[in-house]
């Protein structure tokens, strides 16, 4: 009986504790362009893969379709552009889609650092081109990490278990070298300085 | 029997701090009614100062109905919002004709907040657009919660009445309407 009245009063607190958290706004994705058309996932744990590159070591390279229909190689930008990766975990998810929008506005920013974007998703070509009409005209390829399913993602160690990839920045400069990586707490949105910051260490 | 104590109190505590967030949580301002206690930190910047009328020496924090102004408009804005981003020149065009206006300048006054954005972020908009009228950073959304959530652009008008007290006359959810229109529903709405 005293068994009983233990896992009786352990459902009943449990229960309270996920009224209670349901309650935690996400504020995100606040933008009237995805009206009610963004997922709620609710809070996820931060973290959840093992990096297998290194800050000073070379960034592997990788080959992937872009939502404008051209491959793109992360060689193509070696001598030339520094590059900034940038995965996001999920099309139509909350902070996904108040990510890449303010990146959109500050393309001078990047010219500023001789720097190219690269966005990421583990998406398929058709749902990352829906998502991303929503956003404006990007100025930097989108592109999908579908097939074989997060294999760059993967590659970095950035794939999560359930097949989304993290919220993660990768610097990588002209000799492709990797900078800075942040593997960001995937329920919050990195601030914009810190890259930044970043960037104008590569003058 | 220890243990299960030691649960309850971490769920108690659990269930406080959910609580007492949601206490802070407000609903979207509704018309007729008054702005919650938004507290937004003094403008560095001399010409934001001056245009708020706050005092060149002001310091701290103030609040919207301190504004010197007979109506004041809230933007509740993200850098990161396409549609915020898409509406910049129109409100900018909004600012403009009213400083245009002798009739208008001076009473009616525009303020944005950035709601999730940090002062580097708000800046960054305000430069890419520029914004000639001050704009707050809200980067852990504590007035964004006052406010209940609301989505972004978001315009609130505000009116402030001589004896210090003041009333939401405008609260909508979206882009303006058309500048011409918004400022015209604006007069009419606050009877300059």
């Amino acid at each position: 009986m005293k068994g009983y009245a233990k896992n009786v009063l352990m459902v009943i607190l449990m229960g309270v504790l996920l009224l209670a958290i349901s309650f935690v706004p996400t504020a995100y994705a606040l933008s009237d362009v995805y009206k009610n058309n963004i997922y709620n996932t609710g809070i996820l744990k931060p973290k959840d893969s093992v990096l297998k590159v290194k800050v000073g070591k070379p960034a592997p390279d990788f080959t992937l379709k872009s939502v404008s229909g051209d491959a793109v190689s992360l060689k193509e930008y070696r001598g030339k552009k520094n590059v900034v990766i940038s995965f996001v975990p999920a099309a139509w998810t909350p902070v996904c889609s108040d990510q890449w929008p303010g990146y959109n506005i500050i393309k001078d920013m990047f010219d500023q650092y001789d720097a190219i974007l690269l966005g990421i998703t583990v998406d398929n070509i058709p749902t990352l081109f829906s998502w991303t009409k929503q956003m404006g005209d990007l100025w930097f390829p989108v592109l999908s990490d579908f097939w074989p399913h997060g294999g760059v993602a993967k590659k970095y160690g950035v794939l999560r278990s359930d097949g989304t990839s993290e919220r993660a920045v990768f610097v990588i400069d002209k000799k492709g070298i990797i900078r800075y990586i942040d593997v960001h707490d995937i329920n919050k949105r990195p601030q914009l300085e810190d890259l930044i910051k970043e960037l104008e260490k590569l003058k | 029997m220890k243990k299960i104590r030691v649960f309850c109190l971490i769920v108690i505590i659990i269930v406080w701090t959910c609580a007492y967030s949601l206490s802070l949580a407000g609903s979207p301002p509704a018309v007729g009614g008054a702005l919650p206690d938004i507290k937004l930190s003094m403008p560095k910047d001399l010409a934001d100062k001056n245009y708020l009328g706050l005092g060149i020496f002001g310091f701290g924090s103030f609040t919207i109905p301190e504004i010197k102004a007979n109506v004041v408009i809230i933007e509740i804005f993200s850098m990161y919002c396409p549609y915020c981003q898409r509406e910049a020149p129109n409100v900018n065009q909004l600012y403009e004709k009213i400083e245009q206006n002798a009739a208008l300048k001076g009473k009616i006054k525009i303020i944005g907040i950035g709601v999730g954005n940090t002062s580097y972020e708000v800046g960054t908009f305000k430069k890419k657009y520029s914004v000639l009228f001050p704009l707050f950073a809200d980067a852990d959304y504590v007035i964004h919660k006052m406010i209940g959530e609301v989505r972004t652009p978001y315009f609130i008008g505000v009116k402030l009445n001589p004896d210090g007290s003041h009333q939401i006359i405008y609260s909508k959810l979206g882009e303006l309407e058309g500048v011409d229109q918004f400022l015209a529903t604006i007069m009419r709405l606050s009877g300059l």
